[in-house]
């Protein structure tokens, strides 16, 4: 054992070894504490669909329910309120629903529903996740002196039309999200799930 | 007696220092024998200040935490009880809102002197990189206090700031949700928050503040001359091989620092004794109301010392854009050492032109501060949109004019020197 000179090669190759299998193991060893930050088996559950009854919904009316702890918007739009609908296409950003994440195939037309005066959305502004004001009246408002109706979001001053289309030139990216949704019957929508037949 | 008792302490002293030998010189080094220069102003005292509320900040907390429950369910409650119904609990709880709050004011003034002074010129810069990280670190540690009381500020602000990590392309939305542990923020988001805030961020806060202090001592402080002690000439009446324009730190700047953090402590006990909330702004209004998922409060705002930054964001009509403005509002300061090409340090030894700008930065830091606090009129954006133009235009163009602005040669000792 005493003096046979030193393998160089050997002991590098060793160093080398050790570096790289203590470097997996380390990594390997990181897995656990970077995925028990994704959200929990109880916290997946937790995002179960919602059924709410809409027979007692009035025009111009609008209820909040709560889907996987976004507030969600059914709103029994008036006639008015779709007659401005394609006033507005020049002041906005994406007037035709082209971003598709934005809303399921179904929901991708002027009015962004299934039924024309029945609007569903995510109550969450798109650009940081405030959820807007409902500003129905068609009256000047401060932020918009031709304001024909819809969301405005307090944060950040985005605007939205009553399809919850993104007005140009504020902060939020994108229209609000239409969820899936589907009807059971006429007087009872489903968040959470798609129509039967749709993708 | 008193002979016994002496002989007591030095025999004590004397086993400790020969089971410890590297303790007397560590004392030596940072406190009896580091030699500060002997010019040191008002705008030294920031560093002290900073420590001690650090220390007030970990010792409150550690007291808050032994009736604070972090949970969504039990949070806002548990506060409200600290503040009603444990013993002196309005007092620690209201000690540690108004330390958060003092800590940005005295670590923004601290940063400000380092600027005026060149303080992070050669052979400053690691001090200087190390104090951002400590600042970085800091805000983090702001933040994540910030949501525990779980008020609706508490939770919309932790909604806002979590989803800016939305902007990031491609996987921004599953982290966001990583960052949450859950598909909205939750009680899962406010426990681990508890856990970042009382235990991760405090060690690294502490361990930063550790080698910033190092850093300097192995190179020295700088002061309002902007005046190279260490390469003037040597010998003082304390030692021959230290610099003659430095006196020990202890006890000429530990009874000088002392005086201040008593002036600064009357200052801190007005403010928690007669105006805890500060008109809202230490702590806000809205967060007297218990967080609420579903409805946004009228009017988010952050804390006033993330208002500067807050604002800049809010200028930006673009999600990727105005965060990546808001980051790089914090990160361009790293690169201050290097931006600088000025010849000398202190503002006194250089031209108006320096003096103008920097004067025009407090201007527009201070209004983008103010603008963060309001609504965000058209107007109020175009003016945040300019003050940001200029915070930037300032650090860009640094290399360029301070590299042509005129200086004075600085003199090789402090100018008052006896």
């Amino acid at each position: 054992m005493a003096d046979q000179g030193v393998n160089t090669g050997r002991r590098r190759f060793l160093t080398a070894t050790t570096v790289v299998v203590g470097g997996a193991g380390a990594a390997v060893a990181a897995i656990p504490f970077l995925k028990t930050l994704k959200p929990s088996a109880r916290a997946q559950v937790a995002g179960a669909p919602v059924t709410e009854d809409i027979s007692r919904l009035e025009p111009g009316q609008r209820i909040v329910l709560q889907w996987r702890g976004q507030p969600v918007w059914i709103i029994r739009r008036t006639p008015e309120m779709l007659a401005t609908l394609p006033t507005q296409a020049s002041r906005l950003r994406d007037p035709d629903s082209d971003n598709p994440e934005q809303q399921p195939e179904y929901a991708r037309n002027e009015h962004r529903s299934i039924k024309p005066d029945l609007l569903v959305l995510v109550g969450t502004c798109t650009h940081l996740g405030c959820s807007p004001t409902f500003r129905p009246e068609m009256i000047p408002e401060p932020f918009d002196s031709e304001w024909q109706g819809g969301f405005y979001c307090p944060c950040h001053n985005s605007r939205f039309d009553m399809a919850g289309r993104v007005y140009e030139g504020v902060p939020a990216p994108t229209n609000l999200a239409v969820p899936p949704y589907r009807y059971l019957d006429d007087n009872h929508v489903q968040i959470g799930v798609n129509p039967e037949g749709a993708a | 007696m008193s002979n016994i008792l002496v002989r007591a302490a030095n025999g004590a002293a004397d086993w400790f220092n020969e089971r410890a030998p590297g303790f007397m010189p560590f004392y030596r080094k940072h406190m009896s024998e580091y030699y500060a220069p002997k010019n040191f102003n008002i705008w030294y005292i920031f560093g002290i200040l900073a420590t001690v509320v650090l220390v007030n900040q970990i010792v409150t907390g550690i007291w808050l935490t032994m009736n604070y429950k972090p949970s969504a369910a039990e949070a806002f409650a548990s506060v409200e009880y600290i503040m009603r119904d444990v013993e002196w609990g309005w007092l620690i709880r209201y000690m540690h809102s108004t330390g958060a709050s003092m800590f940005f004011i005295v670590v923004y003034l601290h940063m400000f002197r380092g600027l005026i002074y060149g303080s992070y010129q050669k052979p400053r810069e690691l001090v200087w990189v190390l104090g951002m990280f400590i600042f970085l670190a800091l805000m983090a540690e702001a933040f994540f206090g910030y949501v525990l009381p779980w008020g609706q500020m508490s939770y919309w602000g932790a909604q806002v700031i979590i989803n800016l990590f939305g902007a990031v392309p491609v996987i921004g939305p599953e982290l966001t949700e990583w960052i949450r542990g859950d598909y909205l923020v939750s009680d899962a988001t406010l426990n681990r928050f508890f856990a970042l805030h009382v235990i991760a961020l405090p060690l690294v806060i502490l361990l930063l503040v550790a080698l910033h202090l190092f850093a300097l001592h192995e190179v020295g402080s700088n002061n309002p001359e902007g005046i190279d002690i260490k390469k003037g000439p040597k010998g003082n009446r304390w030692s021959a091989n230290a610099p003659a324009d430095g006196v020990p730190f202890h006890p000429y700047y530990t009874v000088k620092d002392t005086f201040y953090v008593g002036f600064f402590l009357i200052v801190c006990a007005f403010i928690l004794f007669f105006e805890p909330t500060l008109g809202g702004l230490f702590l806000e209004h809205d967060n007297f109301v218990e967080a609420n998922p579903l409805v946004t409060p009228e009017h988010i705002k952050p804390v006033w010392y993330f208002t500067p930054y807050y604002a800049m964001l809010r200028a930006i009509p673009d999600k990727l854009l105005g965060v990546a403005t808001m980051g790089g509002a914090v990160i361009i300061l790293i690169f201050l050492p290097w931006l600088d090409r000025s010849p000398v340090r202190s503002i006194r030894y250089r031209g108006w032109l320096t003096k103008l700008l920097i004067a025009i930065f407090v201007v527009a830091f201070v209004c983008l501060g103010w603008l963060g606090l309001q609504s965000g009129s058209t107007v109020q954006t175009w003016a945040a949109r300019i003050f940001t133009f200029y915070y930037f235009a300032f650090f860009i163009t640094m290399p360029i004019w301070t590299r042509i602005d005129a200086t004075r040669p600085v003199p090789q000792r402090v100018p008052e020197h006896d």
